[in-house]
């Protein structure tokens, strides 16, 4: 249940600025796929397209080709909100629903598509936890709200909420900046688990944890402030940290700008 | 090759009912105001003219026509220029008091409290209090003033709380540049804080003024009714334009009515421009305007 | 009731000159704690002198005040608010059940439905609502809803006549419960609408974000994300609601015909509430009539000044919540 995403041509724009140009690119499924790049130019704007989610943002507008297994997220038929079924996120911070528990937080996604039977729930939610390493955790206090668990529970179970409803891919926007260590450690080992079965999208700032995860890597940058973000480089991971093509990119790596 | 799922048409026909149900929500609370402005504007036209600006309705019969309302609107805005007096100062230095003074001890925490509360008190038993304190207690006679009174405590919590937001947008850098140069605080206060809070301040007090000068119930207790000229406000009764507008439709003839609906628009005119006003003055300084 | 005056040093300002204690210092310290104080002070000399004057009147009554249905003051001296307050009570719950889902929907259009350029705009024309004084609204409800309702009212008295509010064998439609209702929904639905708006706005976009990419729909992610954020916000805000309804004098004292007795049929030409007796009793009130329109006023203070400081509280601790959270 894992798809391949092919992007041709794709600018994004906030108004009447573009934020990124020209991306294209082919995200593999059953990979991780790094986005890594200076602040601003763009690698999460690219992320948010994938789902659709950058629409949300008034004034947001997309042009250009996402592709899930041939299929364009953006034709005119396609509901935005069905996009987002297949293609799940988890945010920079932790945003468990406040007013819901452990429980309801991980059936929320699944809630929405109709009745699903009280012992069917319960399966789903323990798999869900199981499968973003919580489970042993927090099963003995379910209906405890989700806002009192620790801030790398708090990111499993938002993980847990996205795979519940069994997405094709699953975005992650810097999912680990505001964990300390531990449970960035947690959540990597989680990210190395669930490429069995998902087509992993990350964007870090961190790139040992780019070089640790992923797959391929791509390179944004911005040639300079208020201009668009674009892709400078992308490739297997080992070669990019290695023997990176783009001097651009050796530069961001070796820790000269960004 | 699966191709991506739309959403079940139960969900979609469910979102598409609330949005038609929220927009209806904001027709539906639209079409009062409306209905309301065009009613005042269409029926009271027909005795908008000098006459009823420039007369009272001294010697005018039951079912007489003519008349004015000269008397109410020279009432009205004595009262509210009287309850402005009073409840400004009062409410500016409680707003000094909370934002400078206040520290949230447990005094400014009940003030602020009941601040709150006091925007509550209903009208009628402002005006009631005045009756019972004022001319029933200390013997007073109904006058411009005990109406004034009696608006000037629905106005403070108003004044104070639109003055508190104003007073903490002052930046602490101000207050700290004027307290190195060795200015004293209440001269720091004067001096610094309330100028640059001044036109938010002034705003505020014009949004309460234009509340106020709506109100009723409060002069119907405290200043009754008089069908004269009375241009002191200290002594006998006086009247204000809601009052005359209530009086008028309370009289069952259509002479009265149309006269009620001609008050009714210069109520009207009169709330909108202490509103305007106050909007632009707001304008005038946002810092949209870059100032 | 003793008040210490806490005098501790520091405003918004962290560091300062150690003060010279001048007399100017100390006297415009003074007169800024002592405005706070005349503010409390007037808090409690309104219930001090309603009392005060309401105590005559009240043992002069030869009714029990509580629960008497007549209003007799100045000739029998029978006097009581039942029917006055379960008028109140009435036509401010009409109120409460029209405004409060209209003002949600306002609130609602204006946070998350109308174009964000717009939005600004629209919120202040509700507003604007709340501008017109209280007296237009009696006029117009005269002029104006009481005929419009007319047809509405004998329709549901057809149909639906069985269901006690809807009841009547006499006269349908006028002035009734129902139409001075509808206005005071009218009045109270701004601040429910202000109120509630803010407390959507402030629902945490991380929240409705974390909805949205679930696959929600734009109503979908407002019931997970938004409203039961909002929820104590919205109680608080119509609680504010009720105080004004029950407050609410110069339009329904035109509205309502003045009758003295208990119905919950609210499409016959009949209704009375506290603050309307007090505009439409005055004018011929004697001592003893005074001095019992004082005692409802009272207890209209009373319920108004509960209501209020439930909602606030409610509010404050909101308010806190919200502090602890970031």
């Amino acid at each position: 249940m894992s798809k391949q995403i092919q992007v041709s041509g794709l600018d994004a724009y906030y108004g009447g600025h573009k934020a990124i140009e020209d991306v294209s690119m082919t995200i593999e499924p059953r990979s991780i796929t790094a986005f890594i790049g200076p602040s601003g130019c763009g690698k999460s704007t690219f992320l948010r397209t994938l789902n659709r989610m950058h629409e949300v943002i008034p004034g947001a507008r997309v042009e250009g080709k996402v592709l899930l297994d041939g299929e364009d997220l953006y034709a005119p038929t396609v509901e935005p909100v069905s996009v987002r079924r297949m293609i799940g996120m988890v945010f920079q911070r932790p945003n468990p629903f406040p007013t819901m528990s452990i429980y309801e937080n991980v059936a929320a996604g699944l809630r929405l598509n109709g009745r699903v039977s009280k012992s069917e729930m319960d399966g789903v939610v323990e798999e869900s936890l199981k499968g973003a390493n919580l489970w042993n955790e927090v099963k003995d206090r379910l209906s405890k709200p989700g806002a009192g668990l620790s801030g790398g529970q708090q990111q499993r179970l938002c993980i847990a909420r996205a795979i519940a409803v069994k997405p094709q891919v699953l975005l992650m926007d810097e999912p680990c900046s505001a964990l300390d260590p531990i449970s960035t450690l947690a959540i990597e080992d989680l990210m190395a688990k669930l490429k069995d079965d998902y087509t992993i999208v990350i964007v870090t700032h961190n790139m040992q944890q780019a070089a640790r995860v992923s797959d391929r890597t791509a390179f944004f940058n911005l040639a300079e402030q208020g201009k668009p973000g674009k892709v400078i480089e992308m490739d297997e991971t080992s070669r990019m940290f290695t023997n990176p093509s783009e001097k651009a990119t050796e530069d961001y790596i070796t820790g000269r700008f960004g | 090759m699966t191709t991506i799922q739309h959403i079940s048409t139960g969900r979609r026909v469910k979102d598409r009912i609330v949005q038609g149900l929220v927009y209806l929500a904001f027709a539906l609370a639209v079409v009062p105001l409306v209905s309301v402005l065009w009613l005042v504007i269409s029926n009271g036209l027909a005795r908008f003219d000098m006459e009823f600006l420039t007369h009272s309705m001294r010697n005018i019969g039951a079912r007489d026509a003519g008349g004015g309302a000269y008397h109410a609107i020279i009432g009205t805005l004595e009262q509210v220029l009287l309850a402005s007096v009073i409840s400004v100062p009062i409410g500016l230095l409680t707003a000094i008091y909370l934002v400078e003074y206040g520290n949230g001890g447990r005094l400014s925490r009940a003030i602020s409290f009941f601040v709150d509360v006091m925007t509550g008190i209903p009208s009628v038993v402002a005006g009631l209090f005045v009756l019972a304190f004022w001319i029933l207690f200390l013997g007073m006679p109904y006058s411009g003033f005990a109406g004034a009174m009696a608006l000037s405590i629905l106005m403070m919590p108003t004044v104070v709380r639109s003055a508190e937001e104003m007073l903490r947008l002052v930046p602490g850098d101000l207050r700290e540049a004027s307290y190195a140069l060795g200015v004293p605080k209440w001269r720091t206060i004067v001096k610094v804080v309330l100028p640059t809070a001044l036109t938010g301040i002034i705003t505020g007090v014009m949004l309460a003024v234009a509340r106020v000068a709506g109100e009723t119930a409060p002069l119907l207790l405290t200043v009754f009714f008089t069908d004269s000229i009375n241009n002191d406000p200290f002594s006998g009764p006086q009247m204000g334009l809601p009052l005359f507008v209530f009086d008028q439709a309370a009289r069952p003839n259509d002479t009265a009515i149309d006269r009620a609906w001609t008050g009714a628009l210069t109520l009207i005119l009169i709330v909108m421009l202490f509103n305007l006003v106050a909007r632009l003055i707001a304008w005038w300084r946002s810092p949209a305007r870059g100032r | 009731m003793t008040t210490k005056v806490e005098i501790r040093e520091g405003g918004p300002a962290t560091s300062r000159p150690a003060p010279r204690r001048t007399s100017s210092e100390g006297l415009f310290r003074w007169l800024s704690t002592g405005s706070g104080i005349v503010l409390l002070g007037i808090m409690a000399a309104i219930a001090v002198f309603l009392v005060a004057e309401a105590i005559p009147a009240l043992s002069a009554n030869k009714a029990n005040f509580f629960t008497e249905l007549t209003w007799d003051p100045n000739g029998s001296l029978v006097f009581g608010i039942g029917a006055l307050a379960f008028g109140t009570v009435l036509s401010s719950a009409i109120a409460l059940v029209i405004a409060t889902p209209v003002a949600v929907g306002v609130a609602l259009f204006i946070s998350h439905y109308a174009p964000r350029k717009l939005a600004a705009g629209l919120g202040y024309l509700i507003d604007l609502l709340a501008a017109v004084p209280s007296v237009i609204y009696g006029l117009w409800g005269v002029a104006f809803l009481v005929p419009l309702l007319k047809t509405p009212s004998e329709w549901l008295n057809a149909t639906f006549g069985w269901f006690p509010l809807f009841a009547g064998d006499g006269a349908i439609g006028g002035k009734t419960m129902l139409a001075g209702g509808i206005v005071l929904a009218i009045m109270i639905l701004p601040i429910i609408a202000a109120i509630s708006r803010e407390v959507f706005l402030q629902a945490p976009k991380m929240n409705e974000e974390a909805a949205l990419a679930l696959g929600a729909t734009r109503w979908e992610m407002i019931r997970m994300a938004v409203l039961p954020f909002g929820r104590p916000g919205v109680i608080s805000a119509a609680m504010l609601g009720l105080g004004r309804a029950m407050g609410e004098t110069i339009a329904v004292a035109l509205i309502f015909p003045a009758t003295f007795g208990i119905s919950f049929q609210i499409l016959t030409p009949q209704g009375n509430s506290i603050a309307a007796n007090i505009a439409n009793g005055f004018g011929e009130a004697g001592d003893i009539g005074r001095g019992a329109l004082i005692a409802s006023g009272l207890v209209l203070f009373v319920i108004t000044l509960l209501v209020n400081m439930a909602a606030r509280m409610i509010i404050n601790r909101r308010k806190e919540f919200m502090k602890a959270g970031t």
